[in-house]
């Protein structure tokens, strides 16, 4: 069972992944926000307690493995990396500057903490299976956690991913979904209706369960009753708001990718501490 | 040590049968090889693999996409995944997973195509890769290997196993012949010259290579001395080689079972225009998609037997300075 001092934390660490995120944004002065912030409650459930890693080990043989699918949310993950301690802060000035460590989507083999590369969507759901696979093959314990966007969704690799997972049985896979209910161009309704996203990863096999995604203890809890379930791979659909945390980019129709400087996002810092500070964290007087 | 045989004849088991027992033997010594298959290893020949190792073989049904992205995951985690289909699929239908997945993310990932080009025979135009060495080519950092003949499948597929990194090995599925002696050994990278001759030099890979054989034995007829190269790594290409043949036998013909726009001609090429060029031509399909026949109907059509490489090797002699 959570306590609620873990709550508590998870909450304070979300809080801190949407300002560093911003921030890292920000310092580049472009980048994909609204995708970014809409995992970070996600991600602060998974780098403050859910997962067994240790960030001054990021290889070790028996970690829990997380496949950012949506990678152009790299610099939401670099937040999360960088707060768990597997490289230093100064780093997430750095974002998409020349020679950088931390591109505009994960890279695994640039990143300490990344456990797989991604960006071409889809491909993630993939790794994610043969990391699962790879890993009870060699009779690891590990669990391996995916997070897809819901435009991601779109593409068709995604469910010969689900085919495959649900066909050898993957219960050490969860899959998380940011339902944010935005792709690039528009709503997922105008674009590609997702339909029920829940009956679709139920009939491909899959324990499915939908949640608050940005409420911590709810997906902690999500995630502990999934691994109740066993011969089947896990999802865990996480109904979010794209861009959720950062004012001007709740304010904004489009906010997949914008434009904006440090000023702005130290605007969006002090309205997330204000938030936090009156108990409306991280939704405020928000409402679409 | 290569040694070519007495007499060329067709090999008694065929070539799918002859890499999946290298693929078995290379696997007793490494338990971290693993097999994939999308709903093609009975055509593939891999279904030994899965007897002799049931817990490290997956047959994941006709999702290519998936399983060749799933590669890059089991490979991160350590193991070193075999992924089998037809050459059009394992390379044109899955590039941006074998990019991305697999040789971007730094994977060590074997993809291996069979039925490669007039191959594919009467699957037709649809299954006929001649895009497939062109393609991976220009992909970075990829291996790019098609053995010749089943003592060099011996040979290079633990190679393969053994050496991290991306490889793409294209074959034929069924007969081929047998070219060296039992024993022959080859290394990933160095061409082997296996008839000498100082006329002019055929650069051959795959069932090419027979074909360039007997080319030379109809041009020493002629009166021409043909040197025969078995350039069975396309990529790294051998330079040295290549430039050694140049500068010995002044011209150049290459023969190859692909588009000769991107593939083994288009190599040999690139290493001549940068170093000393020497009159060279390409023998192989000409921009043409495939089509449907018998293999021998193939290799006509599309001029790729031993009389149309000699023809080419006169016209390039005629070119010298």
């Amino acid at each position: 069972m959570i306590q609620d001092r873990q709550v508590e934390q998870m909450q304070r660490l979300s809080a801190d992944i949407r300002k560093e995120t911003v921030r890292a944004i920000g310092a580049a002065g472009f980048g994909h926000i609204g995708g970014s912030v809409s995992i970070a409650d996600v991600l602060a459930v998974l780098y403050g307690g859910l997962m067994k890693i240790d960030p001054k080990n990021p290889k070790w043989e028996d970690r829990d493995w997380l496949v950012m699918s949506k990678g152009h949310c790299g610099p939401g993950l670099y937040a999360a990396l960088a707060l768990a301690g597997y490289f230093p802060m100064e780093w997430l000035k750095t974002v998409n500057k020349p020679g950088t460590n931390l591109p505009s989507h994960a890279d695994a083999q640039k990143t300490p903490g990344v456990d797989m590369t991604t960006g071409s969507l889809g491909q993630g759901m993939s790794s994610a299976v043969g990391i699962a696979l790879g890993n009870r093959i060699q009779k690891r314990e590990s669990y391996t956690y995916c997070i897809i966007g819901d435009g991601e969704l779109n593409e068709g690799e995604v469910w010969e991913g689900c085919e495959a997972a649900a066909h050898q049985n993957l219960d050490h896979l969860i899959v998380f979904v940011d339902w944010n209910k935005k792709q690039l161009d528009g709503k997922l309704e105008d674009i590609c209706k997702p339909l029920s996203i829940e009956q679709k990863f139920t009939a491909f096999g899959f324990d499915a369960r939908t949640v608050c995604g940005y409420d911590v203890a709810e997906i902690y809890k999500a995630a502990e009753a999934a691994k109740t379930v066993s011969g089947k791979p896990h999802v865990i659909i996480l109904d979010t708001i794209k861009g959720l945390g950062i004012k001007f980019a709740e304010e904004q129709a489009f906010n997949h990718y914008m434009t904006f400087d440090s000023e702005a996002a130290e605007a969006a810092c002090a309205e997330i501490d204000k938030r936090l500070a009156d108990g409306t964290y991280p939704r405020g007087d928000f409402r679409w | 040590m290569v040694k070519l045989r007495k007499e060329i004849t067709p090999s008694p088991e065929e070539m799918r049968y002859v890499y999946c027992n290298a693929l078995i033997a290379a696997a007793e010594k490494n338990p971290k090889i693993v097999s994939l298959d999308c709903d093609l290893s009975s055509s593939c020949g891999t279904k030994a693999f899965k007897k002799a190792f049931p817990d490290n073989a997956f047959n994941l049904g006709i999702q290519e996409q998936n399983a060749c992205a799933m590669a890059g995951g089991l490979s991160a985690t350590g193991l070193v995944p075999f992924f089998h289909t037809f050459a059009v699929f394992a390379t044109r239908r899955v590039y941006d997973q074998i990019f991305l997945s697999c040789a971007y993310a730094g994977q060590n990932v074997k993809i291996v195509g069979c039925d490669a080009g007039v191959s594919a025979a009467f699957n037709g135009g649809t299954h006929m890769a001649f895009e497939d060495v062109g393609i991976m080519r220009v992909m970075p950092h990829v291996t790019i290997v098609e053995p010749s003949d089943p003592v060099m499948m011996r040979s290079i597929v633990p190679q393969v196993a053994e050496t991290y990194g991306v490889f793409y090995l294209r074959m034929p599925r069924k007969t081929v012949y047998q070219i060296y002696e039992e024993g022959s050994e080859f290394t990933i990278g160095r061409a082997e010259i296996i008839r000498e001759g100082t006329d002019v030099t055929l650069i051959a890979a795959g069932m090419e290579v027979v074909q360039a054989l007997r080319a030379a034995e109809q041009l020493a007829k002629d009166g021409i001395s043909a040197r025969v190269v078995d350039m069975f790594t396309i990529k790294p290409i051998d330079a040295d080689c290549i430039k050694r043949c140049a500068a010995e036998t002044g011209a150049i013909v290459t023969c190859e079972n692909e588009n000769i726009i991107g593939g083994l001609g288009s190599a040999v090429a690139e290493v001549l225009v940068e170093s000393k060029p020497v009159p060279m031509g390409r023998v192989g399909v000409k921009d043409e998609f495939g089509e449907v026949g018998p293999q021998s109907y193939l290799e006509e059509h599309f001029g790729l037997t031993a009389p149309f490489i000699a023809d080419k090797a006169k016209e390039v002699i005629a070119r010298k300075a």
